[in-house]
């Protein structure tokens, strides 16, 4: 689980350009189960993700991590659930690379290099075996009928296809969270709805699913299971289909 | 001014090192007044985004501090030919009154680096950076040591010209020297062998209690420090006598040389080791408690404490063998 | 620490397939490092090699050398300087040598004459340098003539050839007897070139100069350690000339290094906002610049290093020797022995790798510590 407690963005703080773009968020994030973000374009949808995921630091209100604390005991209270409020780069980096997956809007894989280089590159740095990477690199691929691609380069993929290496990517380090940032925005309806259905099979599998979209085909999917509506960085509405 | 590659190379370390410690100081001003570490604000995350670059940065580049300290022995040694009456290191250092005060800074600020990357290694490793103060204070103090050192270096090798004559190792360390040099080398040789025994026995002693029992760190710390200038003081007293095979031959630097199989770099590496890490173990073992050291401090400690008992035995190890297989005997009076 | 272990493979690994990647762009960079690190290590070994062959002809010499002056000028010594020199305390022995030059209107060449009592040579039968034979197209047991200020040329049989390849004194060598030394130059008798001394007590030579000097006010006497001196600092004075061209040489490879590092393209920078999002820290991205930077400087260093190494022992320096040597037809087959001085190598490893790893690290500071979320809002 993951609970925020009055969690507040601003960019540029005290300076010209200042902007609050997440406005005191309070929210508890079940495990296991689908959320979806829901919210125009600039609503805040992306700023809550990258809080949660480690990328960026709040400026004020508290993150934590349930569950986590063992892991990565980096405060004193170990049996508290995990805060990352408070925690250098380095530090969020670490428990990020491993607890988190993350899906971006453009697929971001990198030109160039193979798909299966693409997907093992997030394993490169926990000073895992390479072999071994590549093992479950391959598995995930098969997982995901892109393995006939793993030798070729990036760049020569579908729109479809990418998606999946880019999911495969998030799988790599075998993350408990995945976070996905719009990621049907390139995808038409049919592979959409296919996106979905691989991420209630992640679901199933007991992975925690984060999804900021303001796509219908996901915001309503029978598939989710949180909607959390978001305005100008102020949660309005939330509710479970269940 | 001698223009080579090797005195090019010193010059320019040191440069570089006081130049980039400059900035860091510059820059601990802010640590100073605004860091905390709870805070999410944007100048917060600034200040710990150009932090911790500035801390790589420099431990990028103290390792070459240590190892121009090298850089210069080997170079004054390897000048020696250049000057009238030098035949060895001690010639080239007495060229001018820089040589020897430069030699002493690098000296002392080596083993300062040495011990500011291990409080940094430490800093780094725990996640609420607790030490950060302690790591940048001691930064800005060593920067008047740094710029003196600059500045000796530069006056020295500015000051040095082929064909001067100066003095080498025979009339410097000698008995008749009034310098402290020529005081350490009439130390009657027996007091100077209990000295460095006892200094020897008390470090390695109190280092093995430490590790045991985790207390008198402190003492053992000390105990390490006074042991490097013992140790050194000894050399030029009677472990050089031995390696020379020549009763009042009292040179720290001709052991550099090639005849002695270059035994000296590798002496005084063991001491220069044993120096840092056994001042860094008392060091890192007075920080205040606090849970984000709790296990890297006992850890990264007795770790110290092994390297530095280690290289003081070998260095006492190396010292006995050659007592005993040299064909120099000392009378004692 | 197997982790730590790990992690700098992988890194490194990623490197390489992303140097790959620019194949075109690193090989260009590659060759032109290669390029520039084969120049500075062959001067380096070039220098080297000659200063040792300086030091190892001047070990032969004599302590101590007495020349008298005339005006100012070098001339011929009388024979009884020579006695009143070894009466000096310490003094051993006092040897006064014959020895000059011939220039050799024939093919333009210098040769260095000296008259020895040795008996490889007697009178009518020289021995001469390799460097000699060749330049005169003559073999052992033919005649050879001389130009003398006589009237007839002084006819004089080869009896030996020195072999030496490498020494660079032999080559222009010819040891002939005294007798045959005064009929060639019409030299003097009772005079001598100048006097070689010998003292019991190598401590006591300056002492011993001194007390010549005081008891011939026209002569002068040479140390041994004063013409070391000096030829290692013309030496170390011609090579720092040449080290200072190359090392603007090296300031603006560095430069055209840092050029290409700065210009980060588009493309580069949103690849290190890609693998920082993936969960790559601000030091893993470090390290794969700094294994990018090694991948390019290690292998350059390498084969420029083994490059230049072929080139002045193997080869002979074709390049250099013009510049460095004075160029004498006598040398053509002159060959260096192989000497490498490690610290001189330490030097320039530290003056071309070190700075290029930093021009490629540095431009990417920066970059590196990119917010994470930099890539999701692209
Ligand atoms: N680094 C930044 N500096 C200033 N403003 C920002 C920054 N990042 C995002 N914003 C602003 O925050 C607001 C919310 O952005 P975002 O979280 O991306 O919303 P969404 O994902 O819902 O479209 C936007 O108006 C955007 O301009
Ligand atoms: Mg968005």
């Amino acid at each position: 689980m993951i609970t925020l407690n009055n969690v507040t963005k601003t960019y540029s703080l005290s300076k010209p350009g200042e902007y609050t773009a997440v406005h005191d968020v309070t929210v508890e994030l079940p495990a296991r189960q689908i959320t979806v973000f829901k919210g125009p374009s600039g609503s805040g949808k992306t700023s809550l993700l990258t809080l949660i995921g480690c990328m960026v630091r709040p400026t004020s209100g508290r993150i934590h991590l349930h569950g986590m604390a063992e892991q990565f005991p980096f405060q004193k209270d170990e049996s508290a659930p995990l805060e990352i409020t408070g925690l250098p780069e380095r530090f969020l980096t670490t428990i990020r690379r491993t607890t988190f997956g993350f899906i971006f809007q453009q697929c971001n894989l990198i030109t160039g290099i193979s798909v299966l280089e693409n997907v093992m590159l997030p394993a490169y740095t926990t000073g895992e075996r390479l072999s071994k990477v590549r093992e479950r690199a391959l598995l995930l691929l098969e997982q995901f009928a892109v393995v006939r691609h793993a030798h070729r380069r990036v760049d020569l993929l579908s729109g479809g296809e990418a998606q999946r290496v880019a999911i495969a990517r998030a799988l790599i380090n075998n993350p408990t969270i995945l976070i996905a940032d719009e990621p049907t925005a390139h995808l038409d309806s049919k592979l959409s709805h296919e996106f979905m259905e691989i991420v209630f099979r992640l679901k199933q599998e007991g992975k925690t699913v984060l999804i900021a979209s303001h796509d219908p085909i996901v915001t309503d999917s029978v598939q989710r299971d949180r909607v959390v509506e978001l305005r100008d960085g102020v949660i309005c509405e939330q509710g479970s289909n269940r | 001014m001698i223009l080579r590659p090797a005195t090019l190379a010193l010059l320019l370390i040191s440069l570089v090192v006081t130049g980039f410690s400059l900035t860091a100081a510059f820059h601990a001003m802010g640590i100073y007044e605004r860091w905390d570490p709870t805070s999410g604000s944007e100048d917060q995350l600034d200040l710990e985004k150009k932090t911790s670059l500035i801390s790589s940065i420099i431990s990028y580049l103290f390792p070459l501090e240590l190892l121009s300290l090298a850089l210069f022995l080997f170079t004054a040694e390897e000048l020696h030919p250049l000057f009238t009456g030098a035949m060895c290191a001690a010639g080239t250092l007495a060229v001018n009154a820089f040589g020897y005060p430069a030699l002493l800074l690098k000296v002392v600020n080596a083993l300062c680096a040495g011990v500011w990357l291990i409080i940094n290694h430490l800093d780094t490793r725990a996640y609420d950076s607790p030490l950060i103060r302690l790591k940048y204070l001691f930064l800005t103090l060593m920067i008047p040591l740094l710029l003196l050192e600059c500045f000796l270096l530069f006056s020295y090798f500015s000051g040095v010209k082929p064909d001067v004559i100066t003095s080498c190792c025979g009339s410097l360390f000698s008995h008749d020297s009034p310098t402290l040099s020529g005081d350490l080398t009439s130390l009657p040789a027996g007091l100077m062998q209990a000295v460095f025994f006892t200094s020897m026995v008390l470090t390695t002693g109190s280092g093995i209690i430490f590790l045991r029992t985790g207390r008198h760190g402190r003492f053992f710390s000390v105990a390490a420090a006074v042991t490097f200038p013992v140790a050194i003081a000894s050399i030029i007293s009677f472990i050089g006598l031995y390696f020379y095979e020549m009763p009042s031959h009292h040179c720290p630097f001709c052991l550099l040389q090639k005849e002695y199989y270059y035994i000296g770099y590798g002496l005084y590496a063991l001491l220069f080791i044993g120096a840092v890490t056994g001042i860094s173990a008392g060091v890192i073992n007075s920080f205040p408690p606090t849970h984000s050291l709790s296990n890297t401090v006992p850890e990264t400690g007795s770790y110290l404490t092994r390297v530095a008992i280690l290289c003081y035995l070998l260095f006492t190890l190396i010292t006995v063998i050659e007592m005993t297989i040299s064909p120099l005997r000392l009378s004692y009076f | 620490m197997i982790t730590t272990r790990e992690r700098h493979r992988n890194i490194l690994d990623f490197a390489l397939s992303s140097l790959g990647r620019r194949a075109g762009r690193n090989l260009s960079l590659l060759t032109m490092y290669c390029l520039l690190i084969f120049v500075l290590a062959s001067l380096l070994f070039f220098v080297s090699a000659l200063k040792r062959e300086a030091a190892r002809l001047l070990e032969d010499a004599p302590d101590l050398v007495v020349q008298r002056l005339v005006a100012g000028r070098q001339d011929l010594i009388p024979e009884n300087y020579g006695a009143g020199i070894a009466a000096i305390r310490g003094v051993a022995h006092v040897e006064p040598r014959l020895w000059g030059y011939y220039f050799d209107s024939w093919n333009g060449a210098n040769y260095t004459v000296i008259a020895s009592d040795k008996p490889t040579v007697k009178d009518g039968i020289a021995a001469i340098g390799s460097g000699v034979a060749r330049s005169r197209k003559i073999h052992a047991g033919e005649l050879f003539p001389l130009r003398s200020p006589g009237t007839e040329p002084l006819l004089l049989e080869v009896g030996a050839i020195f072999p030496g390849t490498s020494d660079l004194m032999a080559a222009d060598l010819i040891i002939l007897t005294p007798s045959d030394f005064h009929t060639l130059f019409n030299f003097p008798q009772g005079k001598f070139t100048d006097l070689a001394v010998t003292v019991t007590n190598r401590k006591e030579l300056p002492m011993v100069a001194a007390k010549i000097a005081a008891l011939y006010a026209d002569s002068r006497p040479i140390l041994k350690s004063e013409i070391q001196r000096t030829y290692q600092s013309i030496f170390d004075w011609r090579g720092g000339m040449i080290l200072l061209v190359l090392l603007s040489a090296v300031l603006s490879f560095i430069i055209f290094a840092w050029d290409r590092a700065t210009g980060l393209s588009a493309e580069e920078r949103k690849e290190i906002g890609i693998l920082k999002s993936i969960g790559w820290d601000t030091s893993d991205v470090l390290l794969l610049k700094f294994w990018e930077g090694c991948a390019i400087s290690l292998p350059a260093f390498l084969c420029g290093v083994i490059a230049a190494y072929c080139h002045v022992f193997f080869f002979s320096a074709p390049f250099f020797s013009p510049v460095l040597k004075g160029w004498s037809i006598l040398y053509p087959q002159f060959q260096l022995v192989p000497v490498v001085d490690i610290s001189q190598l330490l030097v320039l490893f530290f003056f071309t790798v070190v700075p290029y790893i930093t021009a490629t690290i540095i431009p990417n500071w920066r970059t590196a510590t990119m917010d994470p979320d930099a890539a999701m809002r692209s």
